[in-house]
């Protein structure tokens, strides 16, 4: 299906929708664009910056209750109640490498053995609305991990900005049935501009880089340690790149005690930590930033792809790249391990 | 010579007897500089020094502790050195210190919130005297760096290095404002309207510690009492309130350490106005005890000390 939806039309079905899914959009926040959960009456600021941190929060929030236990007074049983997210999401204006990150969870919490019934239960409950990018900014490198700036995977509906509004094709029936929605209007032959523009801004990408010996090529630097330091020498160990990343899926649990209660928490955790791989015993196999950096580009470039047909676990947003502190370049590395001369 | 030149001139004397020096080179863009670690003289062409190598490189220094390093440090950077020092987190001869006399170093988010298009798209920097040429988008506009230049610079008053072995350029006659408009601003406010801004920013903070781990001082870090998980002090729940604990817990460790680098505000990837938090701190700080972390070798930080009778604690007045 393709239609077409005015700039204030996206807003008011933003709004429409807020009536009754929970809405997660891109607005200004203070100098920067943030995802929030979107009010009536909030206006969406979808052009101005890709926003700081991905969209993963909408089938992966950051902190997810697990279960509750409630013990009203010390004699009592305590009762344990689970606690499976309700309701439906909608992602409004990320663009179409937020919107894959979760084609990277898909395989690692659906397999025959293990089903994350909180990760599948928003899976299937979140529709997202993406924005086709105009431009490549200069960390952006999704043609070079198999997508491009209009890719449509990921996505239920596909925006493409055209004049005063958004060219709007579906790609699942999730997504056709909001296009039905009388904001959305006929095309007319806007579908032909709508193409010259997400070609124009494959065109500006360049060619692609080849990742094909990534996998290889970095499993033959594992037990290189001098490497390894070389390429985490700036890095500061923090966690921004790890939760900004769409594709990010690790996580840690916490019993949180709330005096005769207490519930069980998920949160996003992150292998830059050195909580991360810290043994009961007190020993860690990951000690320094090298190792805990090495298991960060490793685990995307080479043992994921392994493990999962090849697809690499980065969608090329460029996040890590730009917001990290140090400026380390995980491109950079992956060249370095690709090109290095045995 | 120009600085660049003297400052490549003093590392190449002492090169061979280091393990690396410590310096800047261009990064992922024209716009961003990043980290370099100097290893040799062919290395030693990426250097680049000027209002876009930001990093305070000194926060480096804790994880060399044992080996001999060179580092190149700003102003305010080497104010960072000399409470390391102090603090006896590393060893004097165990870094050859080059400094400089800095002209100050951009913001980038002032740079962001001037450009017609999203740094993102940069073309081309070109670095004058006093402007950036920035061509972004197709769009060329030139800054002014003194609208772009970053907060700390404004009220530098130690724009040479304060500790070195080599001091490399002219030497400033500091000419500091006296206080920034967005602090003075912000402290203006009532405790409600404080309360109600902190509660809304700090939903944005996604706990990822990169203002911990930029911070030179914050030297825990891996042992951190907000990410130990026995005895879990704060919650990981990502709430306002967990997320702003564990600034509390930064600005008390830091005070009367914190030399005002500003490394922990340019770290935050989303844009967290941490120095606000930090600036009141360190005035408390100087107002109790007249001290002022950083500024001179061979001061204690008040916390790390003991004394009977403060002079300006009145323990036994109330
Ligand atoms: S790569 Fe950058 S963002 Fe990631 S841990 Fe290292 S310093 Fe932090
Ligand atoms: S690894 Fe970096 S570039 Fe790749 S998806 Fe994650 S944040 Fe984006
Ligand atoms: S750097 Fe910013 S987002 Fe990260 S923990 Fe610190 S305040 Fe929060
Ligand atoms: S708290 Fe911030 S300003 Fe203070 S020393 Fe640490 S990084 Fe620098």
């Amino acid at each position: 299906m393709e239609k077409f939806i005015t700039k204030e039309n996206l807003n008011r079905l933003a709004a429409e929708l807020a009536a009754t899914c929970r809405v997660l959009a891109p607005v200004a926040d203070c100098g920067t664009v943030t995802f929030r959960r979107f009010q009536p009456g909030m206006v969406m600021d979808l052009h101005s910056r890709m926003a700081a941190v991905s969209p993963k929060a909408a089938t992966f929030p950051q902190t997810e209750t697990l279960l509750v236990v409630k013990r009203e007074i010390p004699e009592k049983k305590p009762e344990i109640i689970e606690t499976l997210p309700e309701g439906k999401n909608v992602v409004i204006g990320c663009r179409p490498c937020g919107a894959r990150g979760k084609l990277i969870f898909d395989p690692v919490y659906e397999t025959d053995k293990i089903k994350d019934p909180y990760y599948l239960q928003r899976r299937k409950n979140t529709v997202f609305i993406s924005l086709a990018c105009d431009r490549p900014e200069t960390t952006c490198f999704c043609h070079s991990v198999g997508s491009g700036p209009a890719d449509p995977s990921g996505s239920d509906v596909l925006l493409t900005l055209v004049g005063e509004g958004y060219v709007a094709r579906s790609v699942t029936p999730e997504g056709e049935e909001i296009m039905k929605m009388a904001l959305f209007a006929d095309a007319g032959d806007k579908g032909k501009e709508a193409d010259a523009k997400n070609a124009k801004a494959r065109e500006m990408m360049g060619e692609a880089h080849d990742y094909a010996s990534a996998p290889a090529k970095l499993l033959a630097r594992f037990d290189d340690m001098d490497f390894w330091l070389a390429q985490s020498a700036k890095c500061i160990s923090c966690g921004a790149c790890t939760y900004m990343c769409p594709t990010c899926y690790c996580f840690n649990i916490t019993d949180d005690d709330l005096g005769l209660s207490s519930q069980r928490i998920r949160t996003w955790d992150n292998c830059m930590s050195h909580t991360f791989t810290l043994e009961g015993s007190g020993h860690n196999p990951r000690s320094t930033k090298a190792h805990r950096l090495k298991n960060r580009v490793g685990h995307k470039f080479s043992y994921y792809p392994d493990l999962h047909k090849g697809v690499i676990a980065c969608c090329g947003c460029g996040r890590c790249i730009k917001q990290c502190p140090a400026g380390v370049d995980i491109r950079q590395i992956v060249n370095a391990a690709q090109e290095y001369a045995e | 010579m120009s600085q660049l030149d003297d400052l490549k001139t003093a590392i190449k004397s002492r090169l061979g007897d280091l393990e690396c020096v410590i310096g800047w080179e261009q990064g992922y863009d024209p716009l961003h500089a990043t980290p370099l670690f100097i290893r040799s003289e062919a290395d030693l062409d990426r250097l680049i020094i000027g209002p876009l190598a930001v990093h305070n490189l000194a926060t480096y220094l804790t994880g060399w502790k044992g080996k001999k390093v060179g580092v190149v440090v700003k102003g305010c950077d080497s104010k960072s050195v000399i409470e390391l020092l102090n603090e006896k987190l590393i060893n004097r001869d165990d870094v050859v210190i080059f400094g400089l006399c800095c002209d100050g170093v951009v913001s980038q988010r002032k740079i962001r919130a001037a450009l017609p298009a999203d740094p993102g798209f940069v073309e081309s920097v070109e670095i004058g005297a006093d402007s950036l040429k920035v061509t972004v988008a197709g769009q060329a506009a030139t800054l002014r760096l003194d609208d772009v230049r970053a907060d700390k610079c404004r009220v530098c008053d130690t724009p040479d290095a304060l500790v070195s072995d080599f001091l490399i350029g002219k030497a400033h006659t500091p000419a500091p404002a006296p206080s920034l408009k967005c602090q003075d601003e912000f402290e203006a406010k009532s405790d409600a309207e404080k309360f109600a801004f902190w509660q809304e920013t700090m939903g944005r903070c996604i706990r990822c510690y990169a203002c911990r781990n930029a911070c030179p001082m914050c030297v825990c870090r891996d042992y951190c009492i907000a990410t130990s998980r026995d005895p879990l002090w704060v919650s990981q729940e990502n709430l306002p309130s967990e997320n702003m604990m564990f600034q509390m817990i930064h600005v008390s460790h830091l005070a009367g350490r914190c030399t005002e680098c500003g490394e922990c505000e340019r770290a935050c990837p989303v844009d967290i106005p941490l120095m606000l938090l930090r600036r009141y701190m360190n005035k408390q700080v100087r107002d109790v005890f007249q001290h002022e972390a950083g500024k001179a070798l061979d001061q204690t930080p008040p916390l790390l000390t003991f004394k009977v009778e403060e002079e300006r604690i009145n323990e036994r007045g109330w």
